[in-house]
C-alpha cells in the first residue's frame, strides 16, 4: 500500500440531551474541520447511547461533547459510561459550552482533559486537538 | 499482528471499525487486514445511492435501511462527504439524517471523507466496501458525495445504483441530459410531498423512452424520504433489480469489471511510486525544465522515467 498516505484526526462533536443550543457546537466543527480535522457531527437531542455508538462506529480519535443547558453533571457521567461499556476508551475527550467553574474537578476526573467556555478563540480549540490527540 | 481480525470474525463492530480506519489510512497493517479478510467477501449486495446536494440521500438512506430491518435483513452504510481541498478536513454530517438507527444493532454507518478523489466517492471506497461486505451485512449502501454531473463512479462499485431527483428544481433535467442517468438502475423522485412530482416522472419517462431499444428500462419511483413513504417500493424494486442481475449473468460480470478496474488501478499507482522513488528530484526537476521550455515533450520524458524502472 502507499506509503505517502497521512491519517486525518477524526473527531466527533455531539450534542446530549434536550438542549438545543447548537451554534457553538457548528463553530467549533468548523474550527477543527479548518483545521485540518474530518469531524463528525451528529446535531442537537442525541442520547449518551447514541454518542457512544456514533464513537464506536465512527473509530474517532477525540470526542467533543457541548452542552449550554446545565445538565453536564448529569449527562457526562453518563457519556462516559456508555463509552465504556463499547470499549471506547482511549479517545481524547473534552468539552464546552455554559459550564461553571466550579464543576471543572467533577469534569476532570471524568476523564475530561478541558473545559473551553464562552469567548474562546477557536484556534485555541484546534490547538489542543493537535497537542492533546493520541495518535 | 493484533486480535482484531479474530474479533471481526467474530462480529465485534469495534473491531470492524478499527480495521475500517486501518484500510482507509492505507497503513501497513490495513494492507494486511484487506489480505486476510477479503476472502471473506463477495456475499453482499452494494446499493448506490448518488444525486444532487440536498435531494435527500441520507434520507433516504436511513429510510432504506430502516425498511431494510423490517424485512430482517443487516444493513452497512457507507456516507461520503467532501474534504477541504486545502485543510483536507471535512465535517461529515450525514449521520444527522440517519438518527432513527442509531441504536439498532443490525446498522454500521460510517462517515467518510472524500480525500481528495473524483468522482464523489472516497480513494479507499472499494476496499472499505470489501471489508463491510466481508462482516457479512446482507446489504452495504453507499451516499455518494452529491456533487454533481461527473458522479459515475459509483456504478463501478455498486450493483445496483438509485439516482435521487427532485420535483421543482429545474435543472435537474439538464443534469440528466448530461449522462448521469445512464449509469442509474433505479431512478428515484424523492421529495414526492412537493409539488411537480408528477411531471418530473412524466418527463423522465420521456426521457428513457430515448434509450436504445432492448436496453433495460429502470423503474421510476416517487418516495417521501422523510415520511418513509414509497419505501417498500423502492425495495422491491431494487430486490428485482438485484434478481435482474443475477439471472442474466450480469452481476458476475459486474464482479468482474469491478475487479480489472480495481486491479489497474492500484497497479497504476505501484507504478507511480516506483517511478517516484526511483527518480531523484534533481533528475525530475531537469526533465520538468526542458519540457517547460520546449527542449521536450512531456510523453517522450515520461517514457524515459517509466523506462528507468521498466527495464
Ligand atoms: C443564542 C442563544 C440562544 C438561541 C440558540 C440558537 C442556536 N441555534 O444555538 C435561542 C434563542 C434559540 C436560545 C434559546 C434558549 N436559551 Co439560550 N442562549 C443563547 C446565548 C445568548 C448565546 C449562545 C451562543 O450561541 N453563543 C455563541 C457560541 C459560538 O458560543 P458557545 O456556544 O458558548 O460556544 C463557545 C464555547 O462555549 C466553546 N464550546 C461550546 N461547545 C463546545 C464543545 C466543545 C467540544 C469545545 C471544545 C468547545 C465548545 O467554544 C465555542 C466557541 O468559543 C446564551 C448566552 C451566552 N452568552 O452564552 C443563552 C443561554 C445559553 N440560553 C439560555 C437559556 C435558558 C435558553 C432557553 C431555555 C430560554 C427559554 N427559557 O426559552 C432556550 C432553550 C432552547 C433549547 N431548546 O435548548 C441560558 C442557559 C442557562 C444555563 N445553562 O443555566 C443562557 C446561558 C442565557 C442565560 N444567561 O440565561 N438561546
Ligand atoms: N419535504 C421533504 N423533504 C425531504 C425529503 N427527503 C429529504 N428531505 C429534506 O431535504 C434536506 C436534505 O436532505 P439530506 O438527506 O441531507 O440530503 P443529501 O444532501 O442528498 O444527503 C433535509 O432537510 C431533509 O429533511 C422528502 O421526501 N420530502
Ligand atoms: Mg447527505
Amino acid at each position: 500500500m502507499s506509503t505517502t498516505a497521512t491519517a486525518q484526526i477524526r473527531v466527533l462533536i455531539a450534542k446530549p440531551g434536550l438542549d438545543g443550543h447548537d451554534r457553538g457546537a457548528k463553530v467549533v466543527a468548523r474550527a477543527l474541520r479548518d483545521g485540518g480535522c474530518e469531524v463528525i457531527y451528529t446535531g442537537i437531542r442525541q442520547t449518551p447511547e447514541m454518542i457512544a455508538e456514533a464513537a464506536l462506529q465512527e473509530d474517532v480519535d477525540v470526542v467533543g461533547l457541548s452542552i449550554l443547558s446545565g445538565a453536564h453533571l448529569e449527562l457526562f457521567p453518563r457519556v462516559v459510561d456508555e463509552l465504556k461499556k463499547r470499549g471506547v476508551d482511549d479517545v481524547l475527550l473534552f468539552c464546552g459550552g455554559i459550564i461553571p467553574e466550579e464543576d471543572t474537578a467533577a469534569l476532570t476526573s471524568l476523564g475530561f482533559k478541558a473545559v473551553f467556555r464562552p469567548g474562546t478563540n477557536t484556534q485555541d480549540i484546534v490547538k489542543f486537538v493537535y497537542e492533546n490527540v493520541k495518535k | 499482528m493484533d486480535d482484531l481480525v479474530e474479533r471481526f470474525l467474530k462480529k465485534d463492530r469495534r473491531a470492524l471499525a478499527r480495521i475500517i480506519s486501518r484500510v482507509e489510512n492505507e497503513t501497513p497493517e490495513g494492507g494486511e487486514y484487506l489480505r486476510l479478510l477479503f476472502p471473506h467477501s463477495g456475499k453482499t449486495h452494494i446499493i448506490g445511492i448518488t444525486g444532487g446536494a440536498g435531494s435527500g440521500k441520507s434520507t433516504l438512506t436511513g429510510a432504506l435501511a430502516a425498511a431494510y430491518r423490517k424485512r430482517e435483513k443487516t444493513v452497512g452504510i457507507i456516507a461520503v462527504d467532501p474534504s477541504s481541498p486545502f485543510t483536507k478536513g471535512a465535517i461529515l454530517g450525514d449521520r444527522i439524517r440517519m438518527q432513527d438507527l442509531a441504536l439498532d444493532p443490525g446498522v454500521y454507518v460510517r462517515s467518510m471523507a472524500g480525500r481528495g478523489a473524483l468522482g464523489g466517492l472516497a480513494p479507499t471506497i472499494a476496499d472499505v466496501v470489501a471489508v463491510m461486505d466481508a462482516f457479512g451485512f446482507d446489504v452495504v449502501m453507499i451516499e455518494t458525495i452529491g456533487a454533481g454531473q461527473d458522479e459515475v463512479e459509483i456504478a463501478g462499485t455498486a450493483m445496483t445504483t438509485i439516482l435521487v431527483n427532485n420535483p421543482g428544481t429545474g435543472d435537474d433535467i439538464q443534469a440528466l441530459k448530461a449522462g448521469i442517468i445512464e449509469i442509474a438502475d433505479i431512478l428515484v423522485v424523492n421529495k414526492a410531498d412537493h409539488p411537480g412530482a408528477d411531471i418530473l416522472v412524466s418527463q423522465l419517462q420521456a426521457l428513457l423512452a430515448l434509450s436504445p431499444a432492448g436496453s433495460r428500462r429502470p423503474p421510476i419511483l416517487k418516495t417521501t424520504a422523510t415520511k418513509g413513504d414509497g419505501l417498500d417500493e423502492l425495495l422491491d424494486a431494487v430486490a428485482e433489480h438485484y434478481a435482474y442481475l443475477q439471472s442474466s449473468g450480469l452481476l458476475s460480470k459486474h464482479r468482474e469489471e469491478d475487479a480489472r478496474h480495481q486491479v489497474l488501478s492500484i497497479a497504476r499507482q505501484i507504478l507511480l511510486e516506483r517511478i517516484r522513488q526511483a527518480t531523484p528530484e534533481e533528475a525530475l526537476q531537469a526533465l520538468v525544465e526542458r519540457i517547460a521550455a520546449r527542449e521536450l515533450d512531456p510523453h517522450t520524458a515520461a517514457e524515459e522515467l517509466a523506462g528507468n524502472v521498466l527495464a
